[in-house]
C-alpha cells in the first residue's frame, strides 16, 4: 500500500518533527513528592529522545533543499561590493536539458546503428515485462482481479512509450517531437501538463481494462517508465556521438554495481566453503573499504600509469606501451569502475557472507546428504534464504554510487573531455565557476534520478524479494 | 583420478574444488593487496625511482630511502600533525554525536508511537519556504525573516489543524530519515556552505562535525533500528514494573545488549567521516582541513607528488586497520541485520 509517506521527497514526508504526540505509557504519580520533576522528564521521555534527531536532519534536509531549489531557479552574478541573485524561472534545467548545456548533462548525437534500435526495443520490452511482473504480484497477493493484466501492461507501456517519444531531447524521435511541439506553439511547461494527461487517461484505461491496482500506482508506475525510456532514448540517441554526465553517472551507478555484486556474492560463496584460512581472506577482503576514496584514486592513477605504472612493462610486452586509457573515453570510464569496484567489493562481499552462513543449516545439510549438486543447492536453497538481503544491499550501494565524485576528479579531472564526469562532479565544476544556478540544477536533477532509481529498485526488486506486493 | 574429485571426510570439499576455491580466493587476496603494496613500496622511492619506470622490490632492484616519510613526519611535520588531529576529532566526535542522536532516535522509534500531525508538517515546511523565499528573494535579513516564518507557523497551526485532521505514523519518521540518505551531498553542500558562511563558522571544526554527524545519522538510525526492533519487550517492561525510567532503561539495559550493534554501527560511520571529501572539500580551506583534503593537495604545482601520498594514504589506512582487527567480530553481524530488513 502506499501510505501518504511513501515517496521520499515529496514534501509530506519531509519534516514530521512538529508536534510530537508522544504517548508514552503514564505511570502512576509516585508516592514520592520529590521524584516529581523526574516524573515530568520521564514523561517527555518520547519527545527528548527524538527530538535532536529530527531538529538536526531537518536544519540539514529541508532548509537546504528549499534553497537549493531556489538557487536553480536563479541566475549568480558578482555585483560591485557583492552579489545579485536573479529569478530565471526554469530556465537553468531548460539549459541542461535542451538548450546550450545538453552537451554537459546528456550528451551529442551521433549516428544511430542498427544495434542501438535493438537495445531500445528490448528496453522497452524489458519495461512491458516489469510492468507486467509487478500487476502479476498485485494480483496474486489481491486476490481480487479476474481479469489478467495483458491487455493493461500494453496501454501502459504505449502510453510511456508515447511520453517519452513526445518529450525526448535526443534520440531517434527528437527531430519528429520537436517539429511537432513547433507546430503547436505551446510554452514548454503545457507538453509536460500535456504528457502527464496521456499518464492518466492511460491508467484510467488500464483500471478499465483490469489492472489490479489504484490509479495513483499505476500513474507513478508510468512515470517511473516514461523517465527510464527518456534515459534510454538519450542513450541511444549518443550512442554514436558523446555521452554527457548523466549517462556517465549511470554507467557508474549500473556497472558498478552489478559488477560488484557479481565479485562480492562469487566471494562470498567461495569463502563459505570449507577450507582452512577462511578468518583470513574474511580480513583481508575487507581492507579496501577503509582506504580513503581519494587515496584509491591517486593509488588507481599510480597502477594505470601505461609509462611508469607497475604493468607498464605487461603492457610493453603486449605492445600496448603507446596506448593511454586516459586518451579514450571508454577505458577511462572502466578505468574509474576499477577503482570504485575495489573499494566496495568488500561491502557487499561481508554483508552477504553473514547471509550466506545465516542460512538455515537443516535444508542444507539434508540437500548436501541427498548429493544434490552444488549449483541446485545455491539456485533452490542459497539463493532464496539471502535474496531479501541480496536486495537490501544493493539498494543501498545504489543510493551511494550515485554521489560517486572523488575518482573521478582525481583520477582523470572529469577527462577526456566530459566523458569521466559525474554528474555529482559536474555540479562541483559547476559551482567552482561560480555557476550557482547551473550547479544546484545539476543537483536537483541527480537527485531526482537517484531518488527515481530508489524507488523503482524499492518497488520492483526488494519488495518482490520480501515476498511483499508492490504498490 | 577419481580421488580428485571425492572427499577425504564429510563437511570437507574434494582436493581440486579445495585447489581451485584457494587459488580463486588467493587471486582476489591479490588484487586487494598488490596495490596497498605498490602504495608502500612507493613510499619509499626517490622520485626519480618513481619516474624512471617501475621499480618492484626494496634493496633488489632499488635502494629504499625514507625521505618522503621524514618530509611528512618531520620537516613539514607540523603541517601534516594539524589535519591528523582535524580529521581524529572530526571523525570521533561527528560519530560520538551521531550514533549518540541516532540510536536514542532509534530506541523511541520502535518503543514509543509517535503521531505527528500532516498539518504540521506542511505548514513547517511553508514556514521555511517563506523564509528562503524572504532571505533570497526579498532580500530581508535573517534576523527579520526567521521571526516572520515563526509567526506564520505558530498563527496557522491550530486553523489548519482543524482543516487537516491527518496524521502520520513511526514508519513515516523512520522512512522519512532514512530517505535523507538518498539526498546527494551536493545538492545541499551550496545551502550548508552559505549558512555556515552566514554565521562566520566556515572552515572550522565545527561545521564539519555538524555537517557530518547529520550526514551520518540516517545510516546509524536505519542500522540501529533493527538491533532494538530485536531485543525482547518484556526485558524493559519488567524493568519499568520495578520503575525504572525511560532513560534507565535506554542507558542501562537497552544500549548495553545492542552492544554489537553499536560497535558496527560506529565502526562503520566512523570509516565513512574519516574518510570524507567532498563536504570537507567545500566546508574547509586550512584551519580545519582534513586528511583526505591534504592527500589531494600532494597534487600541487609540481605535479603529483606520489612518494609523499602514499605516506599519507598509509597514515590514513594505520588506526581504521587497527581499531577494525580489534572490532572485526561485530562488524558482519551489525551490517547484517541492518541489511536485512531495510
Amino acid at each position: 500500500m502506499r501510505r501518504p509517506g511513501d515517496d521520499p521527497v515529496s514534501p509530506a514526508t519531509v519534516a514530521s518533527r512538529i508536534d510530537i504526540r508522544a504517548t508514552t505509557p503514564t505511570r502512576s504519580p509516585d508516592a514520592n513528592p520529590g521524584s516529581r520533576a523526574a516524573d515530568w522528564l520521564d514523561r517527555q521521555a518520547g519527545t527528548i529522545f527524538i527530538a535532536p534527531a529530527v531538529t538536526v536532519v531537518l536544519l540539514f534536509s529541508i532548509f537546504p533543499l528549499l534553497a537549493s531549489a531556489w538557487l536553480s531557479l536563479t541566475r549568480f552574478s558578482l555585483q560591485a561590493g557583492g552579489y545579485e541573485l536573479s529569478f530565471v524561472g526554469a530556465l537553468n534545467y531548460r539549459k541542461l536539458i535542451a538548450g546550450s548545456q545538453q552537451f554537459h548533462l546528456l550528451g551529442t548525437a551521433g549516428e544511430m546503428a542498427a544495434g542501438t534500435w535493438v537495445a531500445l526495443v528490448a528496453a522497452h520490452a524489458l519495461l512491458a515485462w516489469a510492468l507486467l511482473r509487478s500487476l502479476r504480484r498485485r494480483q496474486a497477493y489481491a486476490q481480487a482481479a479476474p481479469r489478467a493484466p495483458q491487455a493493461a501492461t500494453a496501454v501502459l507501456t504505449l502510453a510511456c512509450g508515447l511520453v517519452a517519444a513526445l518529450l525526448s531531447p535526443l534520440g531517434p524521435f527528437a527531430a519528429a517531437a520537436q517539429s511537432a511541439r513547433d507546430a503547436l506553439d505551446l510554452p514548454w511547461f503545457a507538453w509536460l501538463l500535456i504528457a502527464f494527461a496521456v499518464l492518466v487517461v492511460a491508467a484510467v484505461a488500464a483500471r478499465a481494462l483490469g489492472a489490479p491496482a489504484r490509479i495513483s500506482g499505476l500513474v507513478g508506475r508510468q512515470l517511473a517508465g516514461s523517465v527510464w525510456l527518456l534515459v534510454a532514448l538519450v542513450a541511444a540517441g549518443t550512442a554514436g556521438g558523446q555521452q554527457g554526465s548523466l549517462l556517465t553517472t549511470l554507467f557508474y551507478v549500473v556497472g558498478g554495481v552489478a559488477l560488484q555484486f557479481a565479485l562480492g556474492l562469487g566471494l562470498a560463496l567461495l569463502c563459505a566453503q570449507p577450507i582452512r584460512g577462511r578468518n583470513l581472506f574474511r580480513l583481508s577482503f575487507f581492507l579496501p573499504l577503509m582506504v580513503t576514496p581519494v587515496g584509491i584514486a591517486y593509488m588507481f592513477r599510480m597502477l594505470a600509469d601505461m609509462g611508469v605504472g607497475p604493468f607498464a612493462p605487461v603492457a610493453r610486452l603486449l605492445g600496448l606501451g603507446a596506448v593511454t586509457w586516459a586518451q579514450n573515453a571508454w577505458s577511462a570510464r572502466w578505468v574509474v569502475l576499477a577503482g570504485d569496484t575495489w573499494q566496495w567489493v568488500p561491502f557487499i562481499f561481508i554483508v552477504l557472507l553473514a547471509a550466506i552462513e545465516g542460512q538455515p543449516r537443516d535444508q542444507l545439510e539434508a540437500a548436501q546428504l541427498d548429493g544434490a549438486p552444488s549449483w541446485r543447492i545455491f539456485r533452490d536453497i542459497t539463493w532464496p534464504a539471502i535474496a531479501p538481503t541480496a536486495a537490501a544491499v544493493v539498494l543501498i550501494r545504489l543510493i551511494e554510487a550515485f554521489k560517486i565524485v572523488d575518482l573521478p576528479n582525481v583520477l582523470t579531472n572529469g577527462g577526456p573531455g566530459i566523458a569521466t564526469e559525474s554528474m555529482t562532479l559536474h555540479a562541483f565544476i559547476d559551482w567552482r565557476s561560480l555557476n550557482l544556478g547551473g550547479s544546484a540544477a545539476v543537483a536537483y536533477l541527480l537527485l531526482l534520478v537517484s531518488t527515481l532509481m530508489a524507488v523503482s529498485f524499492f518497488h520492483f526488486v526488494v519488495r518482490p524479494a520480501r515476498g511483499e506486493p508492490a504498490a | 583420478m577419481k580421488r580428485w574429485f571425492e572427499p577425504r571426510r564429510l563437511g570437507e570439499l574434494a582436493p581440486l574444488p579445495r585447489a581451485l576455491v584457494h587459488g580463486a580466493l588467493l587471486a582476489w587476496t591479490f588484487v586487494v593487496f598488490f596495490p596497498l603494496y605498490w602504495v608502500l613500496v612507493t613510499s619509499f622511492k626517490e622520485p626519480l625511482q618513481v619516474a624512471d619506470g617501475p621499480v618492484f622490490l626494496p634493496f633488489v632492484d632499488f635502494q629504499p630511502s625514507l625521505h618522503a616519510w621524514k618530509y611528512i613526519l618531520v620537516e613539514t611535520g607540523r603541517d601534516t600533525l594539524r589535519p591528523y588531529l582535524n580529521s581524529m576529532l572530526i571523525a570521533s566526535l561527528s560519530t560520538l554525536l551521531a550514533v549518540a542522536i541516532g540510536s536514542m532516535a532509534a530506541y523511541a522509534l520502535t518503543r514509543i508511537v509517535y503521531r505527528p500531525s500532516v498539518a504540521a508538517v506542511l505548514l513547517f515546511i511553508a514556514s521555511v519556504a517563506a523564509v528562503v523565499a524572504l532571505v533570497l528573494g526579498a532580500g530581508l535579513s535573517l534576523g527579520w525573516a526567521l521571526p516572520l516564518g515563526a509567526m506564520l507557523f505558530v498563527l496557522g497551526l491550530r486553523p489548519l489543524q482543524r482543516r487537516i485532521t491527518a496524521r502520520l505514523g513511526n514508519d513515516d519518521i523512520l522512512f522519512w530519515m532514512i530517505s535523507q540518505r538518498i539526498l546527494p551531498p551536493v545538492v545541499s553542500a551550496i545551502p550548508v556552505y552559505v549558512m555556515f558562511q552566514q554565521v562566520h563558522l566556515l572552515d572550522t571544526q565545527f561545521a564539519l562535525i555538524v555537517t557530518y554527524m547529520t550526514a551520518n545519522l540516517p545510516i546509524v538510525v536505519w542500522l540501529m533500528v533493527d538491533f532494538f526492533d530485536g531485543i525482547p519487550r518484556e526485558l524493559e517492561e519488567s524493568a519499568a514494573l520495578d520503575g525504572a525510567s525511560r532513560f534507565r532503561i535506554l542507558f542501562d539495559l537497552m544500549l548495553p545488549l545492542a552492544r554489537p550493534g553499536l560497535v558496527a554501527t560506529t565502526l562503520l560511520v566512523l570509516i565513512l567521516s574519516w574518510n570524507e571529501y567532498l563536504l570537507a572539500l567545500f566546508l574547509s580551506t586550512a584551519n580545519a582541513q582534513t586528511m583526505p583534503l591534504l592527500v589531494a593537495a600532494q597534487n600541487a604545482t609540481r605535479g603529483p607528488q606520489w612518494w609523499t601520498m602514499s605516506v599519507l594514504i598509509l597514515l590514513m589506512i594505520v588506526p581504521v586497520v587497527v581499531m577494525t582487527l580489534f572490532l572485526q567480530k561485530f562488524i558482519a553481524r551489525g551490517l547484517l541485520t541492518g541489511a536485512v530488513k531495510g
